[in-house]
């Protein structure tokens, strides 16, 4: 054995002999190092080797032999102290989902001041995907983004995360950092091929390859079909899945099984597999996939003949031919977006075992953990009582985890072989394999007089949705809905269509369908304005929905969407004036550099059209503290925060009063699923309810017990005043005790109405007019998210969707190759918003309190995301005359476009 | 990652050891490769630093670098007043995309060896006229300037087993004045075109290395720094429209444009 130092302990140990040294420290419980990509391009698992960074990933483990590692859980020496690199990264919250903390960490302390002074450089080598980095760099700043929980000020205070620290030190678990005895491991092999028939697998080689436990293909799994896609209404996506299917429709479906006693060894029994596939003709283009004689992806064995189009919605209010009559300036224009992928940094991953209580546990990494119990209870034939699915720490979302993409193997395997079994997804699976944004092509036609006043609107959308059809239906419902509802016009009339084609499947993305035509409608909008000669702004004051007006797209159908509060208004305003007033930063010199500068807009219904509801349990404890059960999912979105902030604020009390269980099927009330906007105005509508039933109960049981009327008792920080007499909450709790009341309530929520909300996106940004560089010069972001209950949280989840907007607009790309496999499927080749890429963004919220929302808040996390893409098109427009309608505006498509004017 | 195919890791201190080689056999050098995707066809690892080699040797003919030369050790590097070329050295390090934390484990010989068109020490070490000394598996010792080492995308003139020592810049490379200019698609992201030119004090020996845009870095030499006309007619009489490299870090028509357009400026500045 040879010895190792780490973090102050020795070990002895042996790797294997290709082992990197990330895999080698986990191996030895150091979970605190992270794997985002396993391949030199993340950063997230930074350790020291002798005081000099290394990403752990690259590293041959036998190289740390005799050199002193030290990872993020050894960084402060000083016992449970933080180190001060630690300290600021708590002030500033420089984290959401908290993945990229300990690698960013490790980074940040070994910087010299020269690199301090160019963060865009030093910190290439570390991906973030939920700050948009503007928190890490307050850190690096030593900047101070949280506020003290006081009592009974919780509601509207910046306060910390509460798993800060464990985060920060590496101690949190996320989903695979728990040691498992007897652990197996799943790993699949994904067909090459976009489009093939499985005639035969012969497993024998793999079955051979020493440490394989089994082989499973389609020959052995349930044949029900399902729907990946998590809703609360199953219906709502089309049943096209199977554990594992005899027809790969996409190059990369998992198409076999092999569970080993090491990942190596599955991995190996997975390359020797011997397959022989039936290729099939394939089809990636939806376009060309709605044509008669195109190649059929889904033989829905249904009455009618079957097509590729899953789906089809359309309608019309008014009447868009007159509305065109009536124009005086009409716009046409087709625009396109791109598929891109979530790339939360914790890959997709499940543990399943079988408990001692004869049920089935799966840890995972989701979204929804309730509709995956439910769904894994209908394709294996178990009752849902029977299994137990939950998250701890959860390394980001954004839509990619509202799917059951990794859960059903393992308790499959673990059904069949009675061990525990664990599937961690690769970083190439997540883009092979995965879902992605839907890329959609929209035709907008419009139509306004003289005046800016628009006159009909008519939207012709196609939407890819890939393989399988999971959010087809959802994301194009939302695709035509509120961009086109934002605005106030008669005469709308829309058509779209979800077509499946041999494409790695899309899925839920942040935006949820609504960025592709909010992109698309507000380039139209822009280039209407300047057609007519109307500012901007202008066009957008003029025709956005107001209150009293009928909020509605192209159907005449009641809605349960109003205003709870609007305040659009004064988006544009502080984004109109923001920018005219600048921030000091000119342009490059240079004639070659143009200015321009863009604004966009976008409206959000709070919620989705679809079913969602939520429970929240709250007790008081022994000590005269309290205990919040919420199935709410936190995967860096601040859930549990602004939970524990309502609970709080309505108790009286510090939010540090109420402890907080999530998203556990066991032990918090059923939630369908923190997406779509939901965490605040379902689970923390089920929060505030609760904590006003905790409060009632508390003060009818201090009114009973001490017999003064029940007006006359007040809830306190930690105690009840009756009079004048002061009861402790920790006394009340015994007194009550002692006649068995139990101080529990539990309370539901279900979303309706929805509220709306507005986000505006300012632009100002240089474009070179020869190498197409653009740099954003100023970013001006106004939200209309009601109060925020975490005005830091608020602001990050804003600075977030606004970085992940410009990813799409600037940066991002997966490129497939003629026969439909991804050529780019690393992060170095398939970028996402790096430190340097992400300009810093201004974040404003109109001071609005909502109706309808729970505390007067609304949805705030989703919508920043959509304004983007258009206002940066827009801004270029401005600067150089020339629309841009596809994404993304990489300086090479730029220069496409400008050599081929 | 890990490498699950790897069943042996050979650490040889010496020269001699080195000669067992089958076609499984990987040289390991930083790793930053290496370890950064799956090796199927690898089931053994012979580690060079166990080899012990001086990374960076400065003598009167020039620098010697140790192919596992550290990308960090040569960014430190501070060379004699006379050698005005070394702060290229930086330039080109900081044109890659990868991070300083992995400039302590990346080696120089490693980035030559694989050979990919944004490579930046192949841009340097190209510009700066190195030569490679490879060691064949039997035979002595042979040489070859970088320029010529590179055949193509991911593709160089090593034959199985044969091992990259080292890089010779020569002094005479490293006395001329330099200009460097690099563009990526994305902020400070993979070159799409990274292009040096180096010029001796006297204004004579003008030498131009495209890298990035092209497969492998090509070179155009002239007697003097060229008029705008020349290069540019140079340029495209060497480097046709499908000479450039097509990816996904910038399609070759913006290669094609934004050579010239770089070239220029350099051509410009040295003028």
């Amino acid at each position: 054995m040879t010895r190792y130092a780490i973090d102050g302990r020795g070990y002895e140990a042996e790797p294997a002999p290709g082992q990197c040294l990330r895999t080698f420290l986990r191996d030895l419980g150091v979970f605190g190092v992270k794997k985002g990509c396993d391949a030199g391009d993340c950063g997230a698992c930074t350790v020291h080797i002798d005081g000099t960074p290394f990403h752990s990933c690259l590293v041959p483990a036998f190289r740390a032999a005799g050199r002193t590692v030290t990872t993020i859980e050894g960084l402060s020496a000083c016992g449970d102290d933080l180190h001060p690199m630690q300290q600021a990264f708590r002030d500033a919250q420089a984290f959401q989902c908290g993945f990229c903390a300990a690698g960013m960490i490790m980074t940040a302390v070994t910087l010299t001041e020269a690199q301090k002074a160019d963060l865009p450089h030093a910190l290439k080598g570390n991906l973030c995907r939920c700050t948009g980095y503007r928190a890490i760099d307050d850190a690096l700043h030593g900047r101070c983004n949280i506020a003290a929980d006081l009592p009974g000020q919780a509601l509207g205070a910046s306060l910390p995360n509460p798993f800060t620290d464990a985060i920060l030190t590496g101690r949190a678990r996320y989903t695979m950092d728990v040691a498992v005895p007897d652990l197996l491991h799943l790993n699949v092999l994904r067909s090459p091929h976009a489009h093939a028939r499985l005639v035969a697998v012969d497993r024998a080689a793999a079955l051979a390859v020493p440490g394989v436990v089994a082989v499973y293909t389609w020959e052995d799994v349930p044949r029900r079909r399902f729907t990946s896609a998590l809703h609360e209404d199953h219906l709502v996506d089309p049943d096209d899945i199977l554990l594992l299917d005899n027809i790969a429709r996409f190059a990369g479906q998992r198409i076999a099984a092999v569970v080993a006693e090491s990942e190596g060894a599955a991995e190996a029994g997975c390359r020797a597999l011997q397959v022989t596939y039936d290729i099939l003709p394939a089809v990636f283009d939806p376009v060309a996939a709605m044509a008669p004689d195109a190649p059929l992806l889904h033989d829905k064995d249904h009455v009618e003949a079957s097509s590729n189009i899953y789906c089809t919605l359309q309608g019309e209010i008014g009447d868009v031919a007159q509305g065109f009559a009536q124009a005086d300036a009409v716009y046409e224009q087709t625009y396109a977006t791109t598929r891109v992928q979530h790339a939360h940094l914790e890959t997709h991953g499940s543990i399943a075992w079988k408990g001692e209580d004869g049920r089935w546990h799966v840890r995972t990494s989701s979204q929804a953990p309730f509709v995956v119990r439910t769904k894994l209870a209908y394709v294996m034939g178990l009752s849902p009582r029977d299994i137990h699915v939950f998250t701890e720490r959860v390394g980001g979302g954004f839509g990619g985890k509202q799917e059951m993409i990794s859960e059903d193997l393992v308790l499959f395997a673990t059904m069949k072989l009675g061990r525990p079994v664990k599937w961690e997804w690769t970083r190439e699976e997540e883009f092979i394999g995965a879902t992605t944004r839907h890329p959609m092509t929209t035709r907008v036609k419009i139509g306004a007089r003289r005046d800016g006043t628009l006159t009909a609107l008519d939207v012709e959308v196609v939407s890819n949705t890939g393989a399988y059809g999971g959010h087809g239906g959802e994301t194009l419902a939302a695709a035509m809905a509120s961009p086109l509802a934002a605005y106030r016009c008669p005469n709308k009339k829309g058509i779209g269509h979800a077509v499946y084609t041999n494409m790695v499947p899309a899925g839920g993305f942040r935006g949820y369908g609504a960025s592709q035509t909010t992109f698309a409608i507000e380039c139209a909008i822009d280039s209407l304005a300047r057609q007519l000669g109307i500012d901007p702004f202008a066009i957008r004051r003029r025709n956005v929905v107001q209150p009293g007006d009928t909020v509605e797209s192209i159907w005449k159908e009641p809605s349960d969407a109003s205003f709870g509060s609007h305040g659009i208004g004064e988006c544009l305003d502080i984004v109109e004036r923001e920018l005219a007033t600048g921030n000091g930063l000119a342009k490059p010199e240079g004639a070659d550099w143009a200015e321009g500068r863009g604004v966009a807009l976008a409206m959000l219904e709070c919620g989705p059209p679809t079913e969602h509801r939520s429970g929240a349990d709250m007790r008081l404890l022994p000590d005269g503290t309290y205990h919040l059960a919420c199935g709410s999912t936190e995967m860096g979105n601040g859930i549990t925060t602004a939970h524990k902030q309502i609970a709080a604020s309505v108790l009286g009390t510090r939010a540090d009063a109420v402890a907080i269980i999530n998203a556990d099927t066991d032990r918090t009330p059923y939630d369908t699923g923190t997406f779509a906007s939901t965490g605040t105005v379902v689970g923390g509508k089920a929060v505030h309810l609760a904590a006003q039933a905790m409060e009632e109960d508390i003060l009818d049981f201090a009114s009973r017990h001490t017999g003064v009327p029940r007006d006359q008792c007040r809830l306190e920080e930690s105690g009840v005043l009756c009079g004048n007499r002061r009861i402790a909450l920790a006394d009340l709790h015994a007194e009550g005790t002692k006649v068995d009341h139990r101080f529990m309530v539990t309370r539901r929520a279900y979303l309706s109405p929805r509220t709306i909300a507005f986000n505006v996106q300012g632009v100002r940004l240089a474009v070179h007019r020869v190498t197409g560089e653009i740099r954003v010069l100023h970013s001006v972001h106004a939200a209309d998210i009601g109060r925020p209950i975490n005005p830091m949280q608020c602001r990050g989840q804003l600075d977030g969707a606004v970085a992940m907007g410009y990813g799409w607009a600037l940066v991002e790309t997966m490129v497939h190759d003629g026969a439909g496999r991804m050529v780019n499927p690393q992060l170095r080749n398939c970028r996402i918003p790096t430190f340097a890429d992400t300009p810093r963004t201004e974040i404003h919220f109109a001071d609005t309190t909502d109706r309808i929302g729970p505390l007067g808040a609304k949805s705030q996390g989703e919508c920043g995301i959509n304004p983007v893409a258009p206002a940066v098109a827009n801004a270029l427009e401005d600067a150089i005359g020339v629309r841009f309608t596809h994404l993304p505006f990489t300086p090479d498509r730029l220069f496409a476009t400008l050599s081929a004017a | 990652m890990n490498l699950s195919t790897i069943v042996e890791v050979r650490r040889p201190a010496s020269f001699a050891d080195l000669r067992d080689w089958h076609a499984g056999c990987s040289w390991l050098a930083g790793g930053t490769w290496l370890f950064s995707e799956p090796q199927v066809a690898v089931d053994t690892l012979i580690d060079l630093d166990a080899l012990g080699w001086t990374p960076l040797t400065v003598t009167e003919a020039g620098l010697e670098i140790a192919a596992t030369c550290r990308v960090a050790e040569l960014h430190a590097f501070a060379g004699p007043p006379e050698w005005r070329a070394v702060p290229l050295f930086r330039h080109c390090i900081d044109a890659f995309l990868m991070s300083f934390k992995i400039w302590n484990a990346a080696t120089i010989g490693g980035n030559l060896c694989m050979s990919l068109p944004a490579g930046a020490m192949i841009s340097l070490t190209a510009a700066l006229e190195g030569v490679c000394t490879l060691w064949p598996r039997a035979g002595a010792p042979r040489t070859v300037p970088v320029v010529d080492f590179v055949t193509g995308n991911h593709a160089n003139i090593l034959q199985p087993g044969e091992l990259l020592r080292s890089i010779h810049l020569p002094a005479s490379a490293l006395a001329k004045r330099t200009a460097m200019r690099q563009v990526s698609l994305t902020k400070l992201g993979r070159s799409a075109a990274l292009i040096v030119a180096t010029v001796g004090a006297d204004g004579s020996d003008f030498l131009l290395t495209v890298s990035a845009a092209t497969p492998r870095p090509v070179q155009l030499r002239f007697p003097a720094c060229p008029s705008a006309e020349a290069l540019r007619g140079a340029l495209d009489a060497r480097l046709p429209r499908d000479a450039y490299f097509d990816d996904v870090h910038g399609s070759a028509p913006y290669k094609q444009h934004v050579t010239r357009y770089l070239a220029e400026q350099i051509r410009s500045e040295l003028a």
